[in-house]
């Protein structure tokens, strides 16, 4: 899967490990910047900075709430990197249920031997 | 989280280096230990259903070289080999990877097994560790081209897990 190599790119946006945790807050629920920049132990125009980037490739999505804005996880932006993650996880899905059988096959031939080892 | 059900690999990416997948198996961990090491088990698993296996050769000692070919579907050959740089029986193995189809000058990828036994079930995790972000963007990508997406139902929260 090729893909641009450009800020503009969920992908990209993810790469920067301060982007992962403000993520990871958020996945919990929606939260103010200030909320933000107290669990990271960041400054705001800092974790403003990083909002900013996940914003503009759909990451993270805003809205107000009175006086407050509230920032929350947009899932389906970042369907790309689940469905990249998840084939690669599938190759391995697929090695382990034949290992299973491996080792199944193991444990019953321990057991005819009369014991564990 | 939503990714972790018995019978499921769980892939995570813990930096821009890494890969780490965890899964659990209903064997204890010496029999998991050797379905990894014996190359007649070996042969039983590593193909998936991508293919035959066509040589698993393991000299299981610090220094002992290991290589995999195999034939998939499609009719090409894919081969990795490595060397062993620790080995503790039933708990850990580590070793380096190589790809053969990798670009000239890739360096080899670190692989680290380790095996945690709790009443007769085994958690591996296996954390590979990569030259680059680059290199494992391009192993990840490999996984697609295999095209087994099919009923999967893995690492909905992805982003949860991007740690």
């Amino acid at each position: 899967m090729a893909r641009a190599a450009t800020t503009a790119d969920a992908f990209n946006a993810v790469a920067e490990p301060r982007r992962r945790q403000i993520l990871d807050a958020l996945v919990a629920g929606e939260r103010p910047v200030g909320e933000l920049a107290a669990v990271l132990r960041l400054a705001q125009p800092q974790v403003s900075k990083h909002l900013r980037v996940l914003r503009e490739v759909g990451a993270v999505d805003v809205r107000d709430d009175g006086r407050r804005r509230l920032y929350r996880v947009n899932g389906q932006a970042l369907k790309p990197i689940h469905d990249w993650v998840a084939a690669y996880a599938a190759t391995w899905d697929e090695r382990f249920a034949e290992l299973d059988v491996v080792l199944e096959d193991l444990k019953r031939k321990e057991q005819d031997d009369g014991g564990d080892e | 989280m939503a990714a972790t059900s018995s019978g499921s690999g769980k892939v995570t990416l813990p930096s821009d280096e890494q890969i780490l997948i965890t899964r659990e198996f209903g064997a204890p961990r010496h029999l998991v230990f050797r379905a990894y090491t014996e190359p007649e088990l070996v042969r039983r698993w590593w193909a998936g259903k991508r293919g035959e296996m066509t040589l698993a050769e393991i000299d299981l000692r610090v220094g002992g070289r290991w290589r995999y070919v195999m034939i998939a579907t499609g009719g090409q050959e894919v081969a990795f080999h490595g060397e062993f740089i620790e080995i503790v029986p039933g708990e850990k193995l580590v070793n380096t990877e190589v790809f053969e189809g990798a670009p000239a000058g890739t360096a080899p990828a670190l692989s680290t097994v380790t095996l945690a036994e709790v009443d007769g079930r085994t958690t591996m995790s296996m954390l590979m560790e990569l030259e680059s972000r680059e290199v494992r963007d391009m192993i990840l990508e490999s996984g697609m081209e295999g095209g087994l997406q099919e009923g999967l139902d893995l690492l909905e929260q992805v982003a949860a897990e991007l740690r």
